[in-house]
């Protein structure tokens, strides 16, 4: 490729949709529905390009193309802006333009009939524009940029049906938790400005490095900046404490839930890790965090998706326990587990959901105890709804088997065996709870007055695409070891070892063990019903109710956080009322009641001797007095009163 | 051509010709005053234009003597510090006359003081005599008085009354530190010329410079208005009639941050850098203290009056810093914030035409009867809250990273810029709050014939809002203008880089 050719191509990936938001956002009325398809058109040439980039990238090794502009200026270094791509980039490119067009293909059918349907395509296509430039950037400050921009979208698409409350309710919660991670972000972008003087990736990289031989840039300083970056992906991929937006995200419409909170924009903060990697390969301490406050989300989540009823929910906690999975990954090194683990989890989490909103568009309800034998009417969501599931419960072929594995082996063969185990407890709840779900509803019998049906062919269709990807992408970027070759990080040895899955065949075992056994688990609790949950429900009432209530830490945050600010508000301004106003107030005062004084005293004790003083003070209070009149005239004399003041001094001074 | 010179006047002959008018002839009041206001923006525009971008040296110079015994002359000129509120100031002025030709009574006095008003603010940022300035910046005080005082709400005389007292006791302590700069100096070689006062540095470090900063600093302070002399700026706000609302956080707001910018850092480097802390912490507290009252108004108008506290804090910041980084921030801040907050003045101006209410809590699912409105109304709030892509954040971000890298002392800079960031995620929630409140939700019954936006404020709106994304996306175009001014400020102020 051409270098000047492929620039072209890379701005077109983002600029299509982009185009597709403004024909939205201002003819949207007039063109009705047929904004879906001019979303849907613009994401598709968004995606071949994408698909161009990463085959001419997996057949031809390396290709790095940056393009940058000047973008602000002050003094003699100012900010260029620019893109790229490399590997991670073709890779990500490839999942959010695959699941961006799958979900606007699914969206005709399932946003049918609203009210602000093209709306809702320029809000999606926007968010598919922000979420391009967060992966294409080539610097902090684009990604920066891109990152608010995806949490601007999300925010407006949580509350798409504002109407509602509780809608518009999860979208505040939602822009302001990310925001106070964002926080640590930002401070930590200034850090690195401080620091280098450089937003630019590459350059970053090459200072850093002879920054380090030096000795100038010291591990301290780059624990600090790792940390302070991960707090944003904290935010943004939901993970403890930041993990409370996710779970009330739901609100929005599913297949935004889709998109945005399984698949693409929630990934986000793994892609900073990964993207900043650099960074953490020099930041022992951040890169234990960063493992930690992985792996201890990836089991927390999980626990909380055992008790959830709401088919949506459960399948958030399960999203932020997985991004925890991809997390940890990155915190012991496996660079190229975590992305590969981001990749195939987002086309089976992505299914997850869009079946989950065919269930919901199916049987009118997203409570799956109402539901129950949905299996027969709705074949094709039942079918791909289980691959999905045997996907993330890790039952190879199927992808999640070949990237769980690869996670946990990274944790394993680094040393970090608490980790290891943790995940692995982890892949045991996520197969019980994906399969309690599966059973509960589309096996058995209904529980309710449910009136199911199939869905339409634009939702069924994006879903059997998914399940397809659900199966091969595992296998596919295993064999030949293709995903390692596109996505890795420095040294390869030090991240995967050659050969086999680069695991031992315990994790290896172990892993399939606990997924067959959280499977089989389910299966006698769900399905065969031999061991009632309701009675295991009240044997641990404290610990049911600990988890159905999310850990109590909304209520939580509601008492350390919010109510203290809210009360914080109203006590600054009654400060600010009562003693900072008042002292302006009470001198105002003062002032008005000394010149009546002096008035008064003037009127009635004033004799020759003291004509001057009572002079000055008389005309001193008039003065005060008349400011309240309205007169032009006395305006101006206090003005005047200006070169009063500079002939007085002349003379004193002289 | 005295080009300056006709720019700073324009208006005031605009205000004595509308004084002919025939009476009641108030369209062609009207239409006089957008017409004048129009031709000085574009002036402006034409001097941003020729401005040449590359060098510190004043531009546009104009000098003639004028009280030759007292030192003091004509003196006007431009450099990168003035000249984006040379453009911005007409801008403004020309959306808010156009947004005026809502007022109804008395016509012909509120474009004069109008017109009278501009010429005052011009006058300030192009004066480089003191006594000049002086005159310019009382001059903006007596028609801001009427302003407010005849076409307010309804506690105009007390917030009218408040600003004036207020701001004239701010400029009489001013005179003095100006009076005591002229006399500490030979008679001889006294003088009034800002530029001539900068290169005598007549006082010694110490004591006298200190407090004579101190009293210039006071008179800016009150004008910017820095904690705790902020709050005739609610009550003002409250009171003044939209357009009046928009050149009061839009223009004279700027006067403060400018005048500590030209005559504070340029004239008393020492002093500045001795209280360079002092104010890095009075600009935490702007920000801090300022969202967190905005968090508490009911009154939409208030909330924005405070969240101009807190965001004139990022101007301060920037301006604390000391460093090119932070002082182009803070240049650039006095442009954003005067395109942001103008335009949320002017939309509050907009409901509060239609239903005469401002309480936040009264209104609710605006976003389906107005949503042109409710959408312009929801972008400016972002811009306010300094989304990316939009004005606010570029200069936000300047002032913030200027700040966290100064070197006059890192670690107290460090800290209290990362503690000011938290003035972003209250500034965020109050905003998001509003939002869902006046917004979102179900309709309220009593609103349900509310028309949607008018021509008339399109026109005065849809400007601001082209330049919030023009300034977002590419601020190059303005960031560039005070890169060598700040260069050459930085090196008077001796601060290493």
């Amino acid at each position: 490729m051409v270098e000047k050719n492929l620039l072209v191509l890379l701005i077109l990936i983002p600029l299509l949709p982009l185009l597709a938001f403004i024909v939205n956002i201002f003819f949207g009325k007039k063109l009705a529905t047929k904004s879906a398809y001019i979303s849907i058109a613009a994401i598709s040439g968004s995606f071949i390009i994408s698909l161009y980039l990463f085959f001419g990238m997996v057949s031809g090794g390396e290709k790095m193309a940056e393009f940058k502009f000047d973008w602000l200026s002050f003094g003699d270094n100012g900010v260029r802006l620019g893109i790229m791509v490399d590997g991670l980039t073709a890779v990500m490119l490839v999942v959010v333009t695959t699941v961006s067009l799958l979900v606007k293909i699914y969206s005709i059918g399932y946003m049918r009939g609203d009210s602000r349907y093209s709306r809702y395509y320029a809000y999606l296509s926007m968010f598919t524009v922000a979420m391009l430039g967060l992966i294409l950037a080539n610097n902090f400050l684009l990604l920066f940029i891109s990152w608010e921009l995806v949490g601007l979208f999300s925010y407006l698409l949580i509350g798409f049906w504002y109407e509602k409350k509780s809608a518009s309710d999860a979208g505040k919660k939602a822009f302001i938790t990310t925001k106070v991670g964002d926080l640590g972000f930002f401070i930590g972008l200034m850090l690195i400005f401080t620091v280098f003087g450089t937003f630019n990736f590459k350059e970053l990289g090459e200072l850093l490095n002879t920054g380090i031989a030096s000795g100038s840039v010291s591990v301290a300083t780059l624990n600090w900046i790792g940390i302070l970056i991960f707090f944003g992906a904290v935010g943004k991929s939901a993970q403890f404490p930041l993990h409370v937006w996710l779970p009330d995200a739901m609100e929005g419409p599913t297949p935004v839930s889709a998109l945005i909170h399984a698949a693409t924009m929630v990934a986000a903060g793994v892609y900073l890790v990964a993207r900043t990697f650099f960074i953490y390969m020099h930041a022992p301490l951040a890169m234990e965090v960063v493992a930690y406050t992985g792996a201890f989300t990836a089991i927390f989540a999980a626990s909380m998706a055992l008790v959830a009823y709401d088919i949506k929910r459960v399948l958030a906690f399960s999203t932020v326990s997985q991004l925890g999975y991809m997390i940890m990954a990155l915190g012991v090194g496996g660079y190229t587990a975590g992305m590969f683990h981001l990749t195939t989890h987002a086309f089976f989490k992505a299914l997850l959901f869009l079946g989950a909103g065919s269930v919901i568009h199916g049987a009118g309800t997203q409570d799956i105890r109402e539901m129950g034998g949905l299996g027969k009417k709705m074949k094709i969501t039942m079918v791909t709804f289980l691959i999905a599931c045997l996907a993330i419960a890790g039952i190879p072929p199927f992808s999640g088997f070949y990237s769980k594995e690869e996670v946990l082996s990274a944790a394993f063969n680094s040393g970090h065996y608490l980790i290891y185990a943790v995940g692995t407890l982890t892949a045991l709840i996520t197969a019980f709870y994906m399969f309690r779900l599966f059973f509960m509803t589309f096996t058995g019998k209904m529980r309710s007055e449910l009136h199911p049906h199939e869905s339409p062919k634009t939702m069924t269709i994006p879903l059997m695409v998914l399940a397809l990807l659900s199966v091969v992408s595992g296998v596919l970027f295993v064999s030949g070891h293709s995903f390692e070759k596109l996505v890795y990080f420095g040294l390869k040895e030090a991240v995967v070892p050659e050969g086999g899955h680069g695991g031992s065949h315990f994790v290896l075992y172990m892993s399939l063990a606990v997924a067959v056994l959280g499977i089989t688990l389910a299966f006698f609790m769900y399905y065969l019903k031999k061991i009632s949950p309701e009675y295991l429900a009240e044997k641990m009432a404290p610990v049911h109710k600990l988890l159905l209530n999310k850990y109590y830490i909304d209520e939580l945050y509601e008492i350390v956080f919010i109510n203290p600010s809210k009360r914080l508000a109203g006590f600054f301004f009654k400060f600010d009322q009562k003693i900072v106003d008042g002292a302006v107030n009470g001198s105002g005062f003062m002032t008005l009641l000394m010149s009546k004084i002096q008035n008064a005293f003037d009127k009635g004790y004033v004799d020759g001797a003291v004509n001057g003083a009572g002079w000055i003070a008389n005309k001193s209070g008039e003065l005060l007095k008349q400011l309240q009149t309205g007169f032009v005239q006395n305006y101006i004399l206090i003005s005047v009163v200006g070169l009063f003041i500079v002939i007085m001094l002349r003379v004193i001074f002289k | 051509m005295p080009i300056l010179t006709l720019i700073t006047f324009l208006p005031l002959f605009g205000a004595v010709l509308i004084l002919f008018a025939p009476k009641g002839k108030d369209n062609l009041v009207r239409w006089i005053s957008a017409g004048i206001t129009f031709l000085t923006m574009v002036l402006g525009f034409y001097v941003f234009y020729i401005f040449n971008r590359n060098t510190a040296e004043l531009q546009l110079v104009e000098k003639a003597s004028w009280i030759p015994s007292f030192g003091i002359s004509y003196f006007m000129g431009l450099d990168g510090l003035s000249m984006a509120m040379l453009v911005l100031t007409p801008f403004l002025s020309f959306l808010a006359a156009v947004y005026s030709f809502n007022i109804k009574e008395r016509v012909k006095e509120y474009f004069f003081f109008f017109l009278l008003l501009e010429t005052g603010m011009l006058g300030v940022f192009v004066a480089l005599d003191f006594f000049l300035f002086y005159i310019f910046w009382e001059l903006t005080l007596v028609p801001m008085y009427f302003l407010i005082g005849i076409w307010g709400g309804p506690r105009k005389e007390y917030a009218a009354i408040k600003f004036f007292l207020y701001t004239l006791f701010g400029s009489v302590i001013m005179l003095l530190g100006i009076l005591a700069l002229y006399l500490s100096v030979p008679a001889a070689t006294r003088t009034f010329d800002i530029m001539e006062l900068s290169r005598i540095h007549g006082l010694t470090p110490g004591f006298q410079q200190y407090i004579v900063y101190i009293a210039l600093f006071i008179g800016f302070a009150i004008k910017v208005p820095v904690f705790p002399f902020h709050t005739w700026l609610p009550d003002a706000h409250v009171e003044a009639p939209t357009a009046v609302s928009v050149i009061l956080a839009g223009v004279l707001l700027k006067m403060g941050t400018y005048g500590l910018l030209r005559i504070s850092y340029t004239i008393l480097p020492d002093a500045a850098k001795y209280f360079a802390i002092p104010l890095l912490i009075l600009a935490f507290i702007n920000i801090v203290y300022g969202a967190f009252v905005a968090m508490a108004q009911k009154d939409l108008k208030k909330m924005i009056a405070y969240s101009s506290v807190n965001h004139m804090g990022y101007c301060l910041l920037g301006i604390a810093a000391m460093s090119t980084v932070g002082l182009n921030g803070a240049i650039l801040q006095m442009v954003t914030h005067g395109v942001i907050t103008s335009a949320l003045f002017f939309l509050v101006g907009v409901i509060y035409d239609r239903t005469h209410s401002r309480d936040i809590d009264g209104f609710g699912g605006l976003m389906n009867k107005m949503p042109v409105y409710s959408a312009l109304m929801i972008f400016a709030c972002l811009g306010s809250m300094g989304l990316p892509g939009l004005a606010g954040f570029v200069s936000e971000f300047m002032c913030f990273s200027g700040a966290f890298s100064s070197t006059l002392n890192p670690v107290v800079y460090k800290t209290f810029t990362a503690l000011s960031v938290a003035g972003l995620v209250i500034t965020a929630g109050y905003f998001l709050i509003m939002i869902q409140k006046v917004f979102l939700g179900p309709i309220n019954d009593k609103w349900k014939d509310i028309p949607d936006m008018n021509m008339r404020e399109m026109i005065a709106i849809a400007p601001l809002m082209v330049l919030m994304v023009l300034l977002g996306i590419l601020p190059v175009i303005a960031s560039g203008i005070s890169v060598e001014s700040v260069k050459s400020l930085v090196s008077i102020l001796g601060v290493k880089v």
